[in-house]
């Protein structure tokens, strides 16, 4: 059985970065951020290729919602292995709000032949952890969120979940969505061979609807700064004074 | 309508306790809306039984759905059940937790009742009959506060964020039977717990973690050492650094590819301190820090700081505190 494959990503700012914005802010200043593709996807990516390439035959094809800049970052996945790309692009900027992105991506998928559809389980920038899930329920097809490895066979994906104190084997009925965390499927490098391919693979720019966001950002904030810390002291010496602290000071040990 | 529905999560077939907080946050936010906090509780025979002590923490209606097919997590049916409940009663407001079960189902939930949802939800007000939340973005660098423009709202409240300080009401138990789904396409073969008893690093109190500066896996033994010597509620972390070289599961890494913590005390040991493991863990109360390095930038946001050899300080560090408690 050929078994296509579609994953959804997301530019956003690399980890690394020190995020900056002024008072008042409702975005970040993009001056100097480097954008990858969301580190989640990678792996989602990265699980795509190892199941098309495992099967001999199927096409992954990466799809993502935003303004030509992330043209770019679907030219990074097409230079990684994906066979094609399309860029749902919408005006303004995509909000806080997921249920608009998910309705949004839901509407092209549902028009499309996949059969599994793959998420990394959070974006890098909001942390939402929701559009993944949304999707699914909004196309009616079962979801299996936060996996770290799977397996298809025949029409049912065997995924393993991570959970609270474990991990959790599930299976779900193909058509299916899946929500990717780390584990196994660590992004291979672009090869030079692949970066030269990429220019020549499909990437399709289609103009699509984004519902006016219902949640929306009115500010942000830097998280509070922590009180100056200070150096007990230099090596073993330093413990005991250490453990006098915890317990007298900071009053964390019985 | 301004009541407000809490839902509760279980564990090993009791509502954890995870759910008083929300409880609480449900009748606080209730009452500026002019309506009452209700709870809903799913799952198999029997689980009604201890329902109605939400009530303790502000639940004016308790509503229980008792079901074989509801015993699990399952997620299509829970969050079947859940949207039904919200749709036919209009709420305000629907409340989780922000745990790894909490954040798989609301989506789901959000998506059935077609309302936006907020993750993580760490702070909550209510202004101008408008839900306003403020939530981690960029896995803790920054501090995005958002608006709901629609009702219900649907939030995943983080753990220990707002504490369970909710006044007594009712707690009235009101059974419905639950409408299932048909042809649920997901099912739960196996679970394989991580170790027995182990504490989820997301949920401990105290944090032990390891970064690269530990030299490779077969150190791990010193950490957890000193994680047996705090106790029960103590688990193990670590940096990314480690988790990428294959040392430690993911399910331990704390940062913005990891998992956000704040226990009551973190030890960062052999962590230099990268800004993604730093958002991570940056609202545990106290961080104390074991580093080589007197410049590695952990030292910035701890509280207590040791500049010396890990493989030195941890076995004393390890004696000390057990000597402490064995004095009690």
């Amino acid at each position: 059985m050929t078994l296509d494959i579609i994953v959804c990503v997301k530019r956003v700012p690399d980890t690394d970065t020190r995020v900056r914005f002024t008072d008042g802010a409702t975005a970040i200043d993009p001056e100097g951020v480097k954008y990858i593709v969301s580190p989640y996807d990678e792996f989602a990516l990265e699980a795509a290729f190892r199941t098309t390439e495992a099967g001999g035959s199927g096409r992954v094809t990466v799809i993502t919602l935003g303004s030509e800049a992330s043209e770019e970052t679907l030219r990074a996945t097409l230079a990684a292995g994906a066979d094609a790309a399309v860029l749902l692009r919408v005006q303004g900027s995509v909000t806080m709000d997921g249920l608009a992105t998910a309705k949004t991506l839901a509407a092209e998928l549902e028009t499309r032949e996949e059969q599994l559809v793959l998420f990394g389980v959070k974006a890098g920038d909001d942390d939402q952890q929701q559009v993944g899930p949304m999707v699914a329920t909004l196309l009616g097809r079962p979801c299996a969120s936060s996996v770290t490895s799977f397996e298809v066979d025949g029409g049912v994906i065997r995924c393993e979940r991570d959970v609270e104190g474990g991990t959790e084997v599930v299976e779900l009925d193909l058509p299916a969505v899946v929500t990717l965390t780390k584990g196994e499927f660590e992004l291979r490098y672009a090869s030079l061979k692949g970066i030269m391919a990429a220019k020549q693979k499909p990437l399709e720019v289609k103009d699509a609807d984004l519902p006016e966001g219902r949640l929306t950002i009115e500010r942000l904030d830097y998280p509070p700064e922590r009180a100056e810390g200070r150096i007990v002291g230099e090596g073993v010496e330093a413990v005991p004074e250490l453990v006098r602290l915890l317990r007298d000071e900071a009053n964390v040990l019985c | 309508m301004g009541d407000v529905l809490a839902i509760a999560e279980l564990k090993d077939r009791k509502i954890r306790p995870v759910v008083n907080e929300v409880v609480a946050v449900a009748a606080s936010v209730a009452k500026r809306l002019g309506g009452s906090a209700h709870a809903l509780v799913l799952g198999g025979a029997g689980v009604g039984e201890h329902s109605g002590e939400l009530g303790t923490f502000g639940a004016e209606v308790v509503r229980v759905g008792e079901d074989p097919a509801l015993e699990g997590y399952v997620p299509e049916t829970h969050a079947a059940v859940i949207a039904e409940v919200v749709a036919s009663h209009g709420y305000a407001a629907v409340l989780f937790t922000a745990t790894a079960l909490g954040k798989d189902l609301a989506p789901r939930v959000a998506a059935l009742v077609d309302a936006p949802l907020a993750s993580d939800v760490m702070h909550l007000e209510v202004d101008g009959g408008k839900l306003v939340g403020t939530r981690p973005i960029y896995g803790g660098k920054a501090l995005a506060r958002v608006r709901f423009e629609a009702s219900p709202a649907v939030l995943s409240l983080r753990r220990n964020a707002f504490g369970a300080n909710g006044s007594p009401a009712a707690g009235r138990i009101e059974p419905f039977t639950a409408a299932l789904p048909d042809g649920v396409r997901m099912r739960i073969v196996d679970f394989r717990a991580v170790e027995a008893g182990a504490v989820d690093v997301s949920e401990a109190t105290v944090i032990v973690s390891g970064g690269r500066g530990m030299k490779g896996a077969e150190h791990w033994g010193l950490l957890e050492e000193l994680r047996n010597a705090l106790g029960p509620g103590a688990a193990l972390g670590a940096s990314r650094a480690v988790v990428d070289a294959g040392w430690r599961p993911h399910g331990e890494q704390v940062g913005q590819t990891g998992k956000t913590v704040a226990p009551k005390l973190y030890f960062a040991v052999g962590i230099s301190g990268a800004i993604q493991h730093l958002a991570g863990m940056r609202t545990a109360q106290t961080i104390v820090a074991i580093n080589k390095d007197s410049d590695a930038p952990i030292f910035a946001v701890a509280d207590y700081g040791i500049v010396g050899d890990a493989f030195e300080v941890l076995p004393r560090l390890t004696a000390e505190i057990t000597a402490l408690r064995a004095e009690g």
